[in-house]
């Protein structure tokens, strides 16, 4: 059972009082755009074995939406963070990084 | 004027604890930036009761105020002076961006009271009922298949809220957590 806790409302979330957000941190391409963005876009999504990043929301708790890194194959979560941000925080990052040297991600590292 | 009657009109159910519909019972949703001076003195000074922190509930007199989210907060009072109240909560908030609704009709109560009453919620909810759990603090969460919230009232005491419609599923939920031969005896 994956766990998290949600940084809005501190408590530990089991995933049946969580939504899945799928993929963190995915810049908006709209009208103007090159196809190629918009398709990226759209459709474009890491299907990592490792290191991850996405967006949940406490349905069923505060109802507030937060990002999450985890570990796809062990389930792993290396921490939570506010909704408000372009990137991960050093601090996540750092937490990866103890655990999984030379993890990469999209453009995080 | 017509006539107010909570959903289950006060039905209760005995089994290994009691199972209890709370009947009319004021709710005020106020949304606002919780932090602002404003908004806190609006708050004291309209119920009497301060701001609580994070998963905070917090009483005095017929009145109490919960901590729903970062920018939420459910405030229960007499359902006879629930509009009353939300008009002074409007007035005392002004021009601040805030959001006050009356919605003592829109939710439901509940009580499960006796010595195991931990272990009847722990059936339904994904929570840690532990004595960690204690009265001041308040929970949002799922009980089976509904969203609720929930506090302690006292060490044997929990009320819920939900909403109306989904009133007779909660009662029906929680008196099947609560039958006799069902005790676990955990906590
Ligand atoms: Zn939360």
């Amino acid at each position: 059972m994956l766990i998290l806790d949600c940084p809005y409302c501190g408590t530990s979330a089991d995933e049946t009082e969580l939504s899945p957000g799928g993929e963190a941190h995915i810049k908006r391409y709209g009208p103007g755009s090159s196809d190629t963005d918009f398709e990226g876009y759209l459709f474009g999504r890491e299907n990592p074995k490792g290191v991850h990043f996405e967006r949940w929301r406490h349905a069923n708790g505060c109802g507030k939406w937060f990002h999450a890194a985890r570990c796809t194959m062990t389930l792993e979560v290396f921490g939570t963070y506010a909704a408000q941000t372009f990137e991960p925080p050093q601090e996540i990052k750092d937490k990866i990084s103890a655990k999984r040297p030379g993890w990469s991600w999209r453009d995080f590292s | 004027m017509s006539n107010s009657v909570s959903a289950l009109n006060g039905e209760n159910v005995k089994g290994f604890v009691q199972v209890s519909e709370l009947g009319l019972q004021g709710m005020i949703t106020l949304r606002a930036n919780l932090s602002t001076p404003k908004v806190k003195k609006a708050i004291k000074d309209v119920t009497g009761v301060l701001v609580p922190k994070m998963r905070q509930i917090l009483h005095d007199g017929d009145n109490s105020i919960g901590w729903m989210s970062p920018d939420e907060l459910l405030i229960l009072c007499p359902h006879s002076g629930a509009e009353a109240m939300v008009t002074a909560l409007n007035d005392a908030l002004g021009k601040t961006h805030a959001l006050v609704i009356n919605v003592s009709d829109a939710r439901a109560m509940f009580a499960v009271k006796g010595a195991d009453a931990r272990d009847a919620m722990a059936k339904l909810a994904p929570t840690d009922f532990g004595m960690g759990f204690q009265p001041g603090e308040i929970r949002r969460s799922r009980l089976a298949q509904v969203a609720g919230a929930f506090w302690m009232v006292d060490q044997e005491t929990f009320n819920v809220v939900c909403f109306r419609s989904v009133a007779r599923y909660m009662f029906d939920v929680l008196a099947v957590s609560a039958e006799k031969g069902g005790e676990v005896g955990y906590f």
